[in-house]
């Protein structure tokens, strides 16, 4: 796998070529957000690691090193800057970062996580085709997901910097909860379309003057 | 829709998990010394309880780990939640008006004699009176 992906040294890239999993809605995003009320695009192309190994052993030390920390428990983030944590499980990560992170474009992110993992118990899996990433950003964006997901979203339960494995619109994700009222929502490539659809089929009642 | 309790990440509903039929069913210890009729025993055959169910259930769209659950298949009500690999815990009490007979009971003997007939006696004035009280109710 690893030695399929290596780096093309040589051949010159066309990044114009990658196709997005939501790559078609892109259009409906931009035209069916309500500006300043619920905002909805996509951020594709995200690095992104799955990570298991056990946070205690020297290993998973070494792995934290590298990522700035392993998150301890359920709707844990951890690491500064542009690199995060998400925790999935108790010996289970997902490490998300930007684009240029990933080594098909020269990043030594995944390389570091190898090294540090050694050959200790765990994994380091690229994932970055796995899931895409959905950002919704507003003061409804809150009710929007209020519509499909079961979690208690209110701010006092809900914090900034929590993620949690949940269901929206009956697809399995992970929400991140970014900022007071941004979230980051990555569902598996397949069922991107599906959930875009979804979401903003959930938006569309902000874009008409609310009904006193 | 139940609301499950899971270890790793609180409650969460029903529908993110999933259902792994019986705990505490053990592997043959020595598998190839089994017949047909006792392999297809354990393979397929489980208790079909009523009333508290120890069963194994996995969240499958959060923390992906398994665990146990001691579920009162009548009633839907959790009674434990447990780790995979541990014994299942003390059934509590199995009906409500026998477990208040047996304190009854307990405390009265702790100062007269006699301890079985003050206990079968007042589980049987314990029984009347919710007797007396259900239809009661039922008339309201
Ligand atoms: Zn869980």
């Amino acid at each position: 796998m690893a030695e399929t992906a290596a780096p093309a040294t040589t051949r010159q890239k066309d990044l114009s070529l990658r196709v997005s999993p939501a790559a078609q809605l892109r259009a409906a995003f931009e035209t069916d957000s309500v500006r300043g009320l619920v905002e909805l695009s996509e951020v594709p192309f995200l690095t992104m690691v799955g990570l298991r190994v056990n946070r205690n052993s020297d290993a998973g030390q070494r792995v934290a090193s590298v990522t700035g920390g392993l998150p301890a428990g359920c709707g844990g983030v951890a690491g500064p800057g542009s690199t995060s944590v998400l925790w999935l499980g108790p010996e289970e990560f997902l490490v998300v970062a930007p684009t240029e992170a990933h080594e098909s474009l020269g990043g030594d992110l995944i390389q570091a996580l190898r090294e540090a993992l050694a050959d200790g118990e765990g994994q380091v899996v690229d994932l970055s085709a796995n899931r895409t990433t959905f950002e919704l950003t507003g003061p409804r964006s809150r009710a929007v997901l209020e519509k499909g997901c079961s979690l208690d979203l209110h701010p006092r339960v809900l914090k900034a910097g929590t993620a949690l494995s949940t269901e929206i619109g009956n697809i399995p994700v992970v929400l991140w909860k970014t900022g007071e009222d941004t979230f980051r929502i990555f569902p598996r490539a397949s069922f991107a379309d599906f959930l875009g659809r979804w979401l903003l089929d959930a938006m569309r009642e902000y874009a008409s003057p609310e009904v006193p | 829709m139940l609301l499950i309790s899971c270890p790793n990440c609180g409650s969460r509903d029903e529908t993110e998990f999933h259902y792994g039929g019986q705990a505490h069913v053990a592997y043959p210890e020595n598998p190839s010394a089994l017949n047909d009729r006792e392999w297809a025993e354990f393979l397929f055959y489980r208790d079909n309880t009523k009333g508290a169910f120890a069963e194994r259930w996995l969240h499958s769209t959060g923390c992906r780990q398994w665990f146990n659950m001691l579920r009162d298949t009548v009633t839907y009500e959790i009674q434990a939640v447990y780790p995979m690999g541990s014994p299942r815990p003390d059934t509590p009490g199995p009906a409500p008006e026998s477990g208040t007979a047996s304190t009854a009971a307990d405390s009265t003997t702790t100062g007269t004699a006699a301890p079985k007939i003050s206990g079968t006696s007042i589980s049987g004035t314990s029984t009347s009176s919710t007797s007396t009280t259900a239809p009661e109710g039922a008339t309201k």
